[in-house]
Formats: structure tokens, C-alpha cells, sequence
């Protein structure tokens, strides 16, 4: 065999075996969300007789007074809410923990990684918030999630601080500008390309989280989508095709968000690891 | 240091940050170790010293989660080194289809590990699954995938891997991307074979992102939760139960001085676990 011809069996077996192994489980939640109860029921990757993609998506909407609805909304809520925290709270520390090297620096380096490696504890956790009076609410799901997200946040910023000169901050020194002024108007703008990276992969991992929300934020008002979707599993024992259809619409947004930001997802998931 | 520069880099940029972090992380992680020697209903404790220590160690169906995180640490982290490795060299060959397949690999870190737990739990099946019906086809008795005591926990690894083995590929791909073009150059003048440039290049220079690689796959296989409570809660029998399933199935039979203790557990090992190997990393990084 000549090597072109090796090389693009290569090519061919590559592309067939992740087709099979990545491929089948995501065409077989399409394919399921698609089928009436019975044909779900089998389990198997035949064409549905008749494509019900729709109608079972409409039927999962109105299940429960619509609690896929409010699920949606209060992801949506907690996902952005935590990300608009997280970018403001440690852009802010990530630039003085970089900018400054002083005695502190050992100390905010062992925060950050005691944040990276250490799960977090759960009912200490719940008991404090029921004395804090804020179990349950969203204030404390959103602080929650940006305590866990944190670190990694700071250190991303941290890393990019030191990519920028320390001649901007003191030509705007000399210029008179004032503390707040220096890092709102001058270096916060420069660092929006972590800032992106920092607010597509914490949407994506918020959104997810099934952790969190279990613990911290239980009730039937409280519903997240991932939450929802677990609590589906035993109420739909038997409704394959709606159980499916709720995977298929969660599924989406990070579907979305991976085609438009593709290369920042995935240098972004590199660049932090490298570095944590 | 100049007395403006330490007013422009004000300390008080750190405070909202600190803050948080103090009050919602911190302070209820330090707070477990008191908590973990009570016995305790969430407004009263009684202190009962190492007893929910000595009865996480004695009991089976406590102490097994232990060594299945292990287990399951371990494995996932060896599978997703091999993988990764395999599948970064794959795709930083020369083929066309190179950006498509990385993307395909990756996406599946992105879905919500509760729907992967779903998908993968329909798709192994016993008797109507995807899996054993293929296997029936050419021939074979699939096993039952999630029902079989010794095979579950295996099981559950495979879907880990398969979700997350995206991320260690594209930290292989960035490791070797970054190796000079000229040593592989070099070693072909010598007479040296693709296994020699794997042995002596590839394998030695992308050290650095195997560390990543590890490190990140440690962490997340201790403290890993969603993905088994998902598919086994702990079974069949306590077959599957990992540390982190012990804490959640304690708090929800009201044993929060257990379900504590059961954090600390888990807290030291992966302290014990990550810190040196992080160190060690680190250490390894400045010679480099």
C-alpha cells in the first residue's frame, strides 16, 4: 500500500470509529426525543414511524404546569447573575493579586489553590445559610456558584494581567487617574478576552450543575433544568420519548454556544489547565 | 514599591472577592472539621468525638465508598492519559479531518453529565440496549452493564471516560502542537522510526501536559458525584457508592454529623492526593 493511501485509511477509521463511539449516543437522544411512547419503550436507533420531535417537546414544556418553564428561567437567572459576580469580583483580584507581589502573595496563591482542589462542604455549608436566613434563595445560589467558580476565574485573569504592561497603569498614573478610574476605564477593557473566555465556560458549567442546585436550592419553585431533568427519571419511568425530549432541549444551548465559540471553549479548557 | 502604586493596587480590590470566597467556601469548609466530631441535627450537636470517624471505617457500606473512589480516581485518570495521549497524536497528524473530529471528542464534555447519565443508562440496557443488541448481532451475550456487582463501577468509569477524554486530548494536542518540528527532523535523519519519536520525543517532552492531564483528572474523579448518582445511586447494592454519594445519601437520612465526616474524609484525600502531586508538578516545571 502506497502512504497515501495508507494514510487515508487512517483517515477513514478514524472518522468511522468517532462517528460510532461519539456519534451514536447523540443521534439515539434525537432519535428517542422523536418516538411515540411505544417505539421509545424499545430503545433501539430504528427511524420513528412518524417524527414527533415537536410534539413531545411541547408535551415536556406543558408537563407540571410548565415546570420545564420556570426550570429554564431560574438557570438562565442563576447562570447569568453568577457570571456577572464572578467577571466583576475577580477581574478586580485577579489584577491586584498579579500587580501586587508583596507578602500577600503566597497566601492569595493558597487560597486560589485550596479553591481549585477542595470539594466543597455540604451541610456546614446548608447550616450556615439557614442562620444566614438565605437558604433557598437565589442570592445564595449565586454566591455559591461564584465561590466554586472562583478561583480558577482569578487565576485565568491573573495570568493574563502579567501579558500587560505595567507602563499602561503608569502612564495613567501620570495622568492622574484615580484608582477606580485606572482599573475600570483602563485595564478592565484590556482583559476581555479572558473575560470571554471566563463567561462561556462558566455559563457552560453553571447551566450544568446538578450539584449545587440539589443541596443548596431543593422546592418545587426552585427547579433548575438539571435538577428537573434528574427528578424526570422517576417520574417518567415509562415516558422514554419525554424523558429524551427534555435531555434534547437542554442540550441545546451548550450545543449553541460550542458552535459559535468553539475555539475559545476549547483553547479556553487548555489554557486553564495548563495553568491551574 | 511607590506609596501611589500601593494606593492604585489597593488591597481593597481583593475584599469583594475575599469576601465571598471567606463566607461561602471557606468558612463552611474549615467549620466541618468541628461539625464532623458532633452528632447533629442542624440546630443542636452533641460531641461525640471520633465515633462518626470509627463508624465510617466499620461499616461496609461506608468504608467501600472509600476504596471506590480510588478505584475510580485512578482508573479514569490512567484510561483518560491513554486516550488522550493516543487520540492527541491522532490528531495532530497529518488529516484533513482534524478540527471536525477534536470538536466531536470535545462536545460531549459540554452536555450535562445528568443527561449523559440518562443517554448512557438506556444505551447499556440489559436485554433492549443499543450496546447488547449490537453485541447480539455479531454474536455475543452482552452482560449487564449497571446490574452486574462486578462490573458497574466499570461501567460508570467507561461513561466518565468517554464524556471527559475531549479535555485530556486537547491538552495532548496543545503539549505536542508546542514541540519543535526540528527534533522529529533530526531524529529521522538518524534512522529513527515513528516508535522512537514516540518513545524519545513525544513521550518525554509533552510531560508537562500528562501533569495537566492528571492533575485535573484526579480532582475530578475524588470529588466526582452527578455522573454516579445518575446512572446507579450507589448500586446495585453499595457496589458503586463513592465518597461523595456516602455524604449526599447521609444528609438525606438526617445523619449531618456522618455526612460531614464523610466530608472531611474527603477533603484529606484529596488534599493528600492533589497538593503533592501539584507541588511535584510545579517543582518539575521550573527545571523544564
Amino acid at each position: 500500500m502506497t502512504s497515501k493511501a495508507r494514510r487515508l485509511t487512517i483517515e477513514i477509521t478514524g472518522v468511522i470509529l468517532t462517528a460510532i463511539i461519539f456519534g451514536i449516543p447523540f443521534y439515539f437522544i434525537f432519535n428517542m426525543a422523536s418516538k411515540n411512547s411505544q417505539e421509545a419503550s424499545l430503545m433501539n436507533i430504528s427511524f420513528p414511524e412518524k417524527f414527533l420531535l415537536f410534539d413531545n417537546i411541547r408535551e415536556v414544556i406543558l408537563a407540571d404546569k410548565g415546570i420545564v418553564v420556570t426550570a429554564f428561567k431560574n438557570s438562565i437567572l442563576l447562570t447569568f447573575f453568577s457570571i456577572v459576580v464572578l467577571i466583576l469580583v475577580c477581574s478586580m483580584a485577579g489584577y491586584v493579586a498579579q500587580r501586587r507581589s508583596g507578602k500577600a502573595s503566597p497566601f492569595i496563591s493558597f487560597l486560589i489553590l485550596t479553591g481549585l482542589i477542595i470539594p466543597p462542604a455540604i451541610v456546614p455549608t446548608i447550616w450556615l445559610l439557614l442562620k444566614l436566613g438565605i437558604f433557598k434563595t437565589m442570592f445564595s445560589m449565586v454566591m455559591i456558584e461564584t465561590a466554586i467558580s472562583m478561583s480558577f476565574a482569578t487565576l485565568l485573569y491573573k495570568g493574563f494581567m502579567a501579558t500587560i504592561p505595567r507602563q499602561i497603569d503608569e502612564a495613567a498614573m501620570v495622568d492622574g487617574a484615580g484608582p477606580l478610574r485606572l482599573f475600570f476605564q483602563i485595564i478592565f477593557p484590556l482583559l476581555k478576552p479572558t473575560t470571554a473566555t471566563i463567561t462561556v465556560l462558566s455559563a457552560v458549567n453553571i447551566f450544568n450543575d446538578f450539584v449545587q442546585p440539589l443541596y443548596f436550592f431543593p422546592g418545587a419553585k426552585n427547579a433548575t433544568i438539571q435538577l428537573t431533568l434528574y427528578n424526570f427519571t422517576s417520574k417518567y419511568y415509562s415516558s422514554w420519548h419525554l424523558l429524551f425530549a427534555d435531555v434534547f432541549i437542554i442540550t441545546i444551548p451548550p450545543l449553541i454556544l460550542f458552535i459559535i465559540f468553539n475555539k475559545k471553549i476549547i483553547s479556553g479548557m487548555a489554557a486553564g489547565a495548563i495553568k491551574g | 514599591m511607590t506609596n501611589t502604586t500601593r494606593r492604585h493596587y489597593n488591597y481593597l480590590f481583593l475584599l469583594p472577592a475575599g469576601v465571598i470566597f471567606f463566607i461561602f467556601f471557606l468558612f463552611p469548609a474549615l467549620s466541618s472539621f468541628f461539625f464532623s466530631l458532633t452528632r447533629w441535627t442542624l440546630t443542636d450537636w452533641t460531641f461525640i468525638g471520633l465515633d462518626n470517624f470509627k463508624m465510617f471505617f466499620s461499616e461496609d457500606s461506608l468504608s467501600i465508598g472509600f476504596k471506590n473512589t480510588f478505584i475510580y480516581a485512578f482508573l479514569t485518570t490512567a484510561f483518560k492519559v491513554v486516550f488522550g495521549l493516543a487520540l492527541g497524536i491522532y490528531l495532530t497528524s497529518a488529516i484533513r479531518t482534524r478540527d471536525f473530529l477534536r470538536a466531536i471528542i470535545f462536545f460531549p464534555n459540554l452536555v450535562s453529565t445528568i443527561a449523559i447519565g440518562i443517554t448512557f443508562n438506556s444505551l447499556m440496557h440489559p436485554s433492549r440496549g443499543v450496546i447488547n443488541q449490537f453485541l447480539a448481532t455479531i454474536g455475543i451475550t452482552g452482560p449487564d452493564w449497571l446490574g452486574n456487582v462486578h462490573l458497574a463501577l466499570l461501567s460508570v468509569i467507561g461513561v466518565d471516560v468517554w464524556k471527559g477524554v475531549g479535555v485530556a486530548t486537547v491538552i495532548f494536542i496543545a503539549g505536542i502542537s508546542a514541540i519543535p518540528e526540528q527534533y522529529y527532523e533530526a531524529l529521522s535523519i538518524d534512522g529513527g522510526n515513528s516508535f522512537d519519536k514516540f518513545k524519545h520525543i513525544t513521550l518525554p517532552l509533552v510531560r508537562p501536559a500528562m501533569n495537566s492531564v492528571i492533575i485535573l483528572a484526579l480532582i475530578g474523579g475524588l470529588r466526582l458525584f452527578d455522573l454516579v448518582w445518575s446512572m446507579t445511586k450507589g448500586g446495585p447494592g453499595f457496589t458503586t457508592d463513592l465518597l461523595s454519594s456516602i455524604i449526599y445519601k447521609q444528609y438525606g437520612s438526617g445523619f449531618y454529623g456522618l455526612s460531614t465526616a464523610g466530608n472531611v474524609i474527603l477533603f484529606l484525600v484529596v488534599s493528600a492526593i492533589a497538593f503533592p502531586v501539584y507541588r511535584f508538578l510545579n517543582s518539575r516545571e521550573v527545571d523544564l
